[in-house]
C-alpha cells in the first residue's frame, strides 16, 4: 500500500505537466488546464495552483479568483464518489430535497461538510442536469440514477459502500 | 464651435473633444457625477454604477464606459436617476462596517462623502458584515474587508500599474471578496508594499498601518532623544491636510509642527538624497570604467527593490548597492549623534516620515542591533498626530531643519519624483566631468508623467543612454527589452509610483487626479529657490567626508551607506512527490519562476523517474518547491539542506549516489 503512494504523486505531477504542455503553458487556457487537473485530482491543491501560476505566468490571485468563481471546482478534497442531487425547478417539485436529507443522514454528515471524513463521498447539489424528463435525478460520479425515491437512495449508497468493504478487504 | 461635434446634457449643449468617455464630458460640464470605481490611469471597469445616465433612447448606461457621440441626448439626475444612486449607496452601506467615528478614513472616505452628497439619511436594509476580522500581517498596510465596497480599484491598480496582481476578486455573489491569493493574509504573500491599492481605495478597506502609537510612547518616554528626518516630497503634501493649495511647500510649518511634537532634532532626508547621489554616481562611474554590472539601477524604492528580489533575481547586480537616502541619514544619526550630544546610542531614537508605505518594510530589512531608522510615519500619519496634539498648523511660526543633516542642495529635492534620482545624478556627472553644469534643456525630458522616459545624454564626449520608470509593470517591460537585447542602457531609474514619491501612498488622500502633478511642481519649484543645484556643493556633505566618512566608496562609506541584495520568495510552499518520512534524504528541486524556465521541470520529472526505476524511494523524498531564493543560478536543488547551483541531471545524480555509498 505504502509503496503504490508513492508512485502516484509523482505521477500526478507527471500528468500536471503533460496538461500544462497540452495547452502550451497558455493562460487564456486556464479554465480547461484547472478541469483537466481537477480530473487528476478530484480537487485543485493549492501548491498544484501555485504551480501552475508560476508556469504560466499569471498571478495566484487570479488563479484563486477563478477557482473559487466557478462551483464545479473544489479547492478541498472531493470524496472518491461525487454524488450530486438534481435541485433545478422540476427535481425539486418531484421531492429532491428530501432525498437531500436521506443521502445526508445516511452518509452521517456533519453540519456544514460536503464531503465525508473517510473521503469516500462527497454530497452537492446541482441547479440543473438537463434531464427533467426523469426527475428527480442523482448522478453519481458519472453514472445518472432517474426517477429517485426515499430509500432507492439509501440502498444506492449501501451498495457503494458495500463495493468499498470488499475492494479493502481483497488489499488487505 | 463645432455644432456637428455637440452632444446634448440636460438640454445644454457641449461639445466632444478628445474625452475617452461620456463621463469625461459630463465633468467637463461642470457636473460632478460620483463615481467608485473610475480612475483615469486605471482601465475602465463599470462596477459602481453611480455614473448612470440616462441616454435618449439607448436608456440608462454607465457612462464611464460609453463613448460620447454627436447628437446624444443625456439626462444625468432625473428622479429614476437619483433613486437608483441613492438604493446603491444604501445597498452598500449595509454590508459595511459603519464605525464612522472611529476610523482613520473619515476625513477622506469617498462612501462617506459620496453618501452624504446624495441625501442618503437612511439605510432601509439590515446591516450584514460577513465579519472578516483585520488583516494586519503586512508590515506596511491593513485590510478590512468589511469596509470592501467591492469596487475593484485596488485589484486593477496593483495589476495595471504594478504588473504583481497581488490581489484579486474570489469566490461569487454574495460571497464576493477582494483576496491574496488563496484568501492568505498580505504579509504572507507577494506584496511589495507600494500601496497603491491603498491610494484608490475609496474606503478603509486598505490603509496604509499606524505606527503613531509607537511613536507617541518614545516621544514620552524622558529616556529617549527622539530625532526625525524627512523625505522630499512631504513638504510639497503635508499642507493639503490644514486647507493648503496643493504642492505649496509648507517646510517651515512642518518642522515647528515637530518641534512642538516633541522631536529633539529634525532632519532632512534630502541631505540623504545628496550624498546617494555621491556615492551612487561614484559607483556608476566605477562599473563604466570596469563595464560590468551595466546598467547600473537605482535602489531608493523599497517597493522596486523587493518587486526585483522577487521577480527580477537576474537583475539584482545591477541594483546600486546604495542604501536608500532615508538608510543613510538614519546610517548616520545613528552613528554619529550620539557622540555629538551626548547622549547613549540605546536612547536614540530614529523616526522618518515618508510619501510611502514600503518604506515601513524597508526598515525591517535590517536585522542589526541598531536599526538606522526604528519608526516610519507616513504624511497621513503625521497629520493625525499634529491634529491630535492640537497645533493650529497654518498659525505655527516657521523653524528650519537642523544641521548638519539638515542642509540640502536642490538635487536632492527632486528625489521625489519620478526623474529626479536621474537628473541630480546627471546633473553631478557633468559638473565633474567637464566642469559646465547640465541645463534643464539636456534632462527636462527625464521629468514627467510619463511611465517610461529614454533620454542619451551627452556629457564631453562621453554618452549616457538614460532610461527613468514609474510604475513595476514598466520596469518590468523595459528590463524584458533589456533581455531581449532590443534596447540597452546605462543608467535606470525605477520608481514603484507612478511620477514616483510625489505620488506615493502615504501622500494625503486625493480624489483629485491633478493633485500628484502639482506636488511634483512644487519639487521643482523648490529646487529653484536654492541656492545650490548639484549633490557635490552641499558643503555639510563635504564636511562628513572630510570628518567622517573620507571618501565616496571608502571602507566607511560602504559599511554604512551600502547595503545587498538576495534573491526573495513570493510565497511559501511546495508538491511533496515521493512520501516523506522520516529517515529518508530530502531532495528539493526548485520549480519557481526563474528555475522554471530553466528547465527544472524536466530535471524534475527525470530525478522521480531515476529514483523509482532504482527503487531507491525508501531512501529518498522528492518535492517540488517554489523558491530555493537563488534564483540567479538556477535550476537550484537542495539535497538534505545542501544547495546545487546551476544542477543538472547528472550533477544530481551523482549527489545521490554519494548519498547510497555512505
Amino acid at each position: 500500500m505504502h509503496k503504490h503512494d508513492l508512485g502516484q504523486a509523482a505521477r500526478k505531477f507527471a500528468k500536471v505537466c503533460e496538461i500544462l504542455e497540452k495547452y502550451d503553458y497558455k493562460s487564456d487556457k486556464l479554465v480547461p488546464i484547472l478541469q483537466a487537473v481537477q480530473e487528476e485530482y478530484r480537487y485543485l491543491p493549492e501548491d498544484v495552483l501555485a504551480f501552475i501560476a508560476t508556469t504560466i505566468d499569471i498571478s495566484p490571485a487570479r488563479i484563486y479568483g477563478v477557482a473559487t468563481f466557478y462551483s464545479h471546482f473544489a479547492l478541498e478534497p472531493k470524496g472518491k464518489y461525487v454524488v450530486r442531487v438534481c435541485d433545478g425547478t422540476a427535481c425539486h417539485v418531484k421531492g429532491s430535497n428530501p432525498l437531500l436529507s436521506e443521502i445526508r443522514n445516511r452518509l452521517n454528515l456533519p453540519k456544514g461538510k460536503t464531503t465525508t471524513p473517510d473521503l469516500l463521498f462527497t454530497l452537492e447539489t446541482v441547479s440543473c442536469l438537463g434531464a427533467c424528463g426523469i426527475a428527480p435525478v442523482v448522478v453519481v460520479n458519472e453514472e445518472v440514477h432517474p426517477l429517485m425515491i426515499p430509500g432507492k437512495t439509501t440502498k444506492m449508497i449501501d451498495e457503494i459502500m458495500e463495493k468499498e468493504r470488499v475492494c479493502d478487504e481483497q488489499f488487505a | 464651435m463645432n455644432s456637428e461635434n455637440n452632444l446634448y446634457i440636460n438640454g445644454r449643449e457641449i461639445t466632444i473633444e478628445s474625452e475617452k468617455n461620456l463621463l469625461e464630458v459630463i465633468r467637463k460640464a461642470n457636473i460632478d457625477l460620483p463615481t467608485f470605481c473610475y480612475h483615469s490611469e486605471l482601465s475602465v471597469y463599470g462596477a459602481c454604477r453611480l455614473c448612470l445616465v440616462d441616454v435618449e433612447g439607448r436608456g440608462i448606461n454607465s457612462s464611464c464606459s460609453m463613448k460620447p457621440e454627436p447628437g446624444m441626448k443625456i439626462k444625468t439626475h432625473t428622479k429614476e436617476l437619483r433613486d437608483i444612486r441613492k438604493i446603491n449607496i444604501e445597498l452598500l452601506l449595509a454590508s459595511h462596517k459603519r464605525e464612522c467615528t472611529s476610523c482613520v478614513k473619515s476625513d477622506s472616505c469617498k462612501l462617506l462623502e459620496i453618501a452624504s452628497k446624495l441625501g442618503v439619511e437612511d439605510v432601509r436594509f439590515k446591516q450584514t458584515l460577513m465579519n472578516k476580522g483585520i488583516d494586519s500581517s503586512s508590515p506596511a498596510l491593513i485590510r478590512d474587508m468589511d469596509k470592501c465596497i467591492l469596487c475593484g480599484d485596488c485589484v486593477r491598480a496593483c495589476d495595471e500599474i504594478q504588473g504583481i496582481g497581488v490581489l484579486d476578486f474570489a469566490h461569487r455573489g454574495s460571497g464576493a471578496v477582494v483576496v491574496p491569493s488563496f484568501g492568505k493574509p498580505l504579509g504572507e504573500v507577494e506584496c511589495v508594499d507600494c500601496g497603491q491599492c491603498a491610494r484608490v481605495c475609496p474606503t478603509a478597506a486598505i490603509t496604509p498601518k499606524s505606527d503613531t502609537k509607537e511613536v507617541w510612547d518614545v516621544l514620552d518616554d524622558p529616556e529617549k532623544y527622539v530625532v526625525i528626518q524627512v523625505a522630499p516630497a512631504v513638504r510639497v503634501s503635508l499642507g493639503e491636510l490644514f486647507g493648503y493649495k496643493d504642492g505649496e511647500n509648507v517646510t517651515g510649518q512642518m518642522i515647528s509642527a515637530l518641534k512642538h511634537l516633541g522631536f529633539k532634532k529634525v532632519f532632512d532626508t534630502s541631505f540623504g538624497a545628496d550624498l546617494t547621489v555621491l556615492e551612487e554616481a561614484n559607483e556608476f562611474l566605477g562599473r563604466i570604467e570596469s563595464g560590468e554590472q551595466l546598467p547600473l539601477i537605482t535602489s531608493c524604492c523599497p517597493a522596486w527593490v523587493k518587486y526585483a528580489e522577487q521577480y527580477q533575481p537576474e537583475f539584482l547586480g545591477n541594483l546600486s548597492s546604495c542604501k536608500s537616502p532615508q538608510g543613510m541619514v538614519g546610517a548616520l544619526i545613528k552613528n554619529t549623534l550620539p557622540e555629538k550630544v551626548n547622549v547613549d546610542k540605546k536612547n536614540i531614537v530614529s523616526v522618518s516620515i515618508m510619501p510611502c508605505t514600503a518604506k515601513k518594510f524597508e526598515i525591517t530589512r535590517n536585522s542589526a542591533e541598531f536599526k538606522d531608522v526604528d519608526y516610519v510615519l507616513t504624511v497621513q500619519e503625521l497629520g493625525r498626530m499634529i491634529k491630535e496634539a492640537g497645533l493650529v498648523f497654518g498659525e505655527l511660526e516657521p523653524e528650519s531643519f537642523d544641521m548638519p543633516f539638515g542642509f540640502k542642495t536642490g538635487a536632492g529635492i527632486i528625489f521625489g519624483n519620478s526623474g529626479g534620482v536621474a537628473e541630480a545624478v546627471v546633473r553631478h556627472l557633468s559638473s565633474n566631468l567637464n566642469g559646465a553644469d547640465a541645463t534643464v534643456s539636456d534632462v527636462i525630458e527625464l521629468r514627467g508623467i510619463n511611465g517610461i522616459k529614454r533620454k542619451r545624454i551627452t556629457v564631453k564626449d562621453r554618452q549616457f543612454n538614460i532610461a527613468v520608470v514609474s510604475g513595476l509593470k514598466n520596469a518590468k517591460e523595459l528590463l524584458n527589452k533589456i533581455q531581449s537585447g532590443e534596447e540597452s542602457y546605462d543608467f535606470i531609474e525605477v520608481m514603484a509610483c507612478p511620477s514616483g514619491c510625489a505620488g506615493g501612498a502615504g501622500q494625503p488622500v486625493t480624489h483629485n487626479s491633478e493633485t500628484v502633478a502639482k506636488r511634483g511642481k512644487g519639487l521643482y519649484e523648490t529646487d529653484k529657490m536654492l541656492q545650490l543645484h548639484n549633490a557635490h556643493e552641499n558643503p555639510l556633505i563635504k564636511d562628513v567626508y572630510e570628518s567622517f566618512l573620507k571618501s565616496p566608496g571608502s571602507k566607511i562609506a560602504h559599511d554604512l551607506l551600502h547595503t545587498h541584495y538576495k534573491s526573495r520568495k513570493r510565497f511559501e510552499g511546495g508538491i511533496s512527490l515521493i512520501q516523506s518520512g522520516e529517515e529518508k534524504k530530502k531532495i528539493s528541486v526548485c520549480v519557481g519562476t526563474s528555475c522554471f524556465v530553466k528547465g527544472s521541470q524536466k530535471l524534475l520529472n527525470r530525478v522521480v523517474r531515476h529514483i523509482s526505476v532504482e527503487g531507491l524511494s525508501d531512501e529518498f523524498e522528492v518535492s517540488a518547491t517554489f523558491c530555493a531564493e537563488n534564483c540567479d543560478k538556477g535550476p537550484t536543488v537542495v539535497v538534505e539542506g545542501e544547495i546545487i547551483n546551476h544542477c543538472s541531471f547528472d550533477d544530481l545524480k551523482k549527489k545521490i549516489d554519494t548519498f547510497r555509498s555512505e
